[in-house]
């Protein structure tokens, strides 16, 4: 059986001996998550300060002299693209899946490792690549996180000639990065599980985080496919995406491109990416859940079918981005019809996850606060997305606050406070030690409040038809005075939000060293990754013998049961065999 | 399908429940080396990346105002006095479909453990694979002395220029990359490198190479022939 040659023969891993190749040179897939979550988590701290400098400007215009209209744009931009695909697509696939998927799964590690290698180290050279250009001659591009030609590569654009070169050539890098790692989740959750782990076993983390991979492979084509063309139309001077046009008073050589062919390819990826980020989180908050609510998930199936669901729609829904762009009103009716249907999963999940707390035995330890605190934020901008999924109510309130306030709601908020759950639940097992749990609760709320404080306001900014992305509104009649001491205070509580994480990056750093040990499975977990014989696991994971799965991911407070959690390794006892028979089979 | 089954595991449900529990039985979804799907998986994300190139290229001619100009003519070539269309791109399709077929062959001989012959039917391939880039070069500086430019096509729509060098040129990549991996297994294949671990190596490197010729026949088809 060469198929499963790693599976199980532990004598063929060689354990890395010296400082440089067990965590710097690592083929080991908990080294290499690390090694993705500290330059995810680095760049982030980045796109948090860009975020700072913007409400800055916003907040108290006219104040910081070495924020100019440039910088501003710069500021978005970044912080936008470091936010959605250095941050958070790359902690939770590169992240979370690198560590999870061979522990969740039973395997001793991914199926490629030098390719799992090779993925971290692309990944690093994207992200320098990146912050490069901050450094060259006209600063990053400006043209907003969408790089939406023509302007993203016409003079008048800050970073029109170095930036957006250095951001394409970075994007593309990343999806090399992210294939090679991609390829290797996909192909050990379907061919290297453990022995009794079906695939209608697994924690539904993996569902997610296996989900939203394949939908990566399929959706990030299309980004470096519309990477390479706007790159050919800089560099070579091609028109793919450039019509004619007068720049500056200068008539350019550009003719004949397609300027919203840019925006369907740019968005066939888009809003696939919005569940790449998504989706791991759906499945790392249900185990949360889970877990701390010491209750099984609720309609399990139906959860699996979900993230499916919702990741095959993801790819017929990509035009309601585009709804200004002048489409046919036909092509507006048939994409809004398929943005309200992707709802009905998504409320299947948000009514499985209130039912799981339903009567649970919860324990709010700090990541089921923040697992609550997703259930919130997520059901919030999700509503949003329901009013902008309607042509006809997205049209005004298209490129306001209102959309800012949506999808930071639904895609940087909600998968932020799962990340927060995921690190603080999966802390344990990854470092051996406890957090603190008083400053990780004082952290939750300082977030959770923070978030609406930030948000909501922007919601009603957005009615009243302030425009994003504006580096000052002037003297506008629509919008009231007001407006502005709103804006004020939406800065004040973004700046203590953004201080606060420094509550989190100290606790993290402090537990590393003082925390308490944690022992062997101080959630009660009933997961694979919970019982491997070392914590934190070693490398081959396992020791000697695999383990064997029995059951599924979620015997919670089996009644009868000893503990009130119940392994995936233990076999099934004979009480439960004769409670089969009465209640059928799960 | 699945390789063991234990039996608390081994569940039989009718229709369409039974299917996805016999589909997802435990250790392997599909009864196939790890390197193969991985391999399999990877077209899958490269067929999207074609798909996208085609059907940027087809958006762009079909919304261009200036003249496209006929392939047909474009790449004809006079040939001792005659006027050939199409024929050195007739020729190339040849010269790769006929390199699947040796391909195919080297993965027969590879599972019947005949070395000598896997390594002469992949060194052809490589060959044929090869020669497809020479005539390429050959067609690209063709091209680019009549005064096809990426930006500028004295023929008619810039784009055509843009299309065909971006999209032969990818393609061209993945050929170059087909004929180093070839060889890199041939190589291999020829020391005894796979004697212990099987020949399935082969037949994934077979698969990526089918790959690259049939995204060629829909080049073919839909940049040339149309």
């Amino acid at each position: 059986m060469q198929n499963v040659a790693i599976a199980d023969q532990p004598d063929h891993l060689h354990d890395p001996q010296t400082f440089i190749t067990k965590y710097v040179y690592s083929q080991d897939h908990k080294v290499i998550a690390i090694q993705y979550g500290l330059t995810a988590v680095f760049v982030g701290l980045i796109a948090l300060v860009l975020s700072g400098l913007m409400r800055l400007q916003l907040g108290f215009p006219d104040t910081f002299d070495f924020i100019d209209p440039s910088a501003y744009l710069q500021f978005v931009t970044m912080h936008g693209m470091i936010m959605v695909i250095y941050l958070l697509t790359a902690l939770l696939l590169g992240g979370f899946g690198n560590y999870l998927i061979p522990l969740m799964v039973g395997a001793r590690d991914m199926v490629f490792p030098f390719m799992n290698m090779l993925s971290y180290w692309f990944y690093l050279l994207s992200v320098i690549v990146l912050l490069a250009s901050f450094f060259v001659p006209g600063g990053p591009t400006g043209a907003g996180w969408t790089l939406y030609p023509p302007q993203a590569i016409l003079g008048g654009t800050p970073g029109y000639d170095w930036g957006i070169i250095l951001m394409l050539a970075s994007l593309a890098i990343f999806i090399v990065a992210f294939t090679m790692g991609g390829l290797n989740y996909v192909t050990t959750v379907l061919q290297a599980r453990t022995h009794g782990m079906t695939l209608m076993r697994m924690p539904l983390t993996i569902w997610g985080i296996f989900t939203a991979t394949v939908l990566g492979l399929l959706a990030f084509p299309a980004l470096l496919v519309s990477a390479i063309m706007m790159m050919l139309d800089k560099t070579l001077g091609t028109s793919f995406f450039m019509p004619a046009l007068v720049s500056l008073g200068e008539n350019l050589d550009y003719s004949g491109g397609s300027p919203v062919l840019f925006q369907h390819l740019f968005w066939f990826f888009g809003h696939p990416e919005v569940y790449i980020v998504a989706l791991p989180a759906f499945g790392m908050v249900s185990d949360v859940l889970a877990t701390h609510a010491r209750k099984n998930i609720f309609g399990y199936r139906m959860m699996v079918w979900a993230i499916v669901g919702i990741g095959g729609l993801s790819f017929f829904v990509w035009a309601h981005h585009m709804y200004v762009s002048g489409m046919d009103p036909k092509f507006g009716f048939f994409f809004a019809t398929t943005t309200l249907i992707i709802a009905v999963p998504t409320a299947i999940k948000v009514y499985n996850w209130i039912l799981t707390l339903y009567r649970g035995n919860i324990h709010l330890t700090v990541p089921m606060l923040f697992a609550i605190g997703f259930i919130f934020t997520f059901t919030h901008g999700g509503l949003t997305g329901l009013f902008l999924g309607n042509v006809t109510v997205d049209l005004p309130l298209s490129d306001t606050y209102f959309v800012v306030a949506h999808f930071h709601m639904v895609m940087g908020v909600s998968p932020i406070m799962v990340l927060f759950a995921a690190i603080y639940h999966w802390y344990p097992l990854m470092t051996g030690r406890m957090f603190n749990e008083r400053l990780g609760k004082i952290h939750f709320w300082f977030t959770f409040l923070g978030t609406y404080a930030i948000y909501l306001p922007m919601h009603y900014l957005g009615f009243l038809g302030v425009p994003r992305r504006y580096f000052a509104m002037g003297s506008t009649d629509f919008i009231p005075e007001s407006a502005q001491s709103l804006n004020a205070s939406i800065t004040i509580s973004a700046l203590i939000v953004g201080l606060s994480q420094l509550i989190f990056l100290y606790n993290v750093f402090w537990s590393l060293r003082h925390g308490k040990p944690a022992g062997h499975n101080p959630w009660g977990a009933t997961s694979l990754e919970w019982q491997t014989p070392d914590v934190p696991p070693r490398h081959g994971n396992w020791g000697h013998d695999l383990p064997k799965v029995y059951r599924w991911a979620y015997d919670y407070s089996v009644p009868g049961a000893k503990d009130d959690f119940i392994p995936q390794n233990h076999p099934i006892s004979a009480f439960e065999q004769t409670a089969d028979q009465h209640e059928g089979h799960k | 399908m699945s390789i063991q089954t234990d039996s608390n595991s081994s569940y039989t449900a009718p229709g369409i429940d039974g299917m996805v529990e016999d589909w997802s039985a435990d250790k392997q979804a599909f009864d196939v080396p790890w390197g193969k799907l991985m391999m399999w998986i990877f077209l899958l994300s490269d067929t999207f990346i074609f798909s996208i190139f085609l059907t940027g290229y087809m958006n762009v001619r079909l919304s261009q105002t200036d003249n496209w100009p006929n392939p047909s003519e474009v790449f004809a070539l006079e040939i001792a006095g005659h006027h050939m269309p199409l024929i050195l791109i007739a020729i190339m399709t040849f010269v790769l479909i006929t390199s699947s077929g040796t391909m195919a062959m080297a993965v027969n001989f590879a599972y019947n453990r005949d070395r000598r012959r896997t390594v002469i039917l992949m060194a052809a391939t490589a060959l044929l694979g090869a020669s497809f880039v020479g005539m390429q070069a050959f067609e690209w500086s063709k091209l680019i002395s009549e005064g096809v430019r990426p930006w500028e096509n004295p023929f008619g729509a810039a784009q055509f220029g843009s299309t065909f060098f971006m999209i032969t040129g990818f393609h061209g990549m993945h050929v170059t990359a087909g004929v180093i991996y070839l060889t890199v297994i041939a190589r291999r294949v020829a020391r005894g490198y796979y004697e212990d671990k099987g020949y399935a190596i082969v037949e994934i490197t077979g698969l990526y190479w089918h790959f690259v010729d049939l995204v060629w026949v829909f080049i073919f088809a839909f940049f040339y022939l149309w």
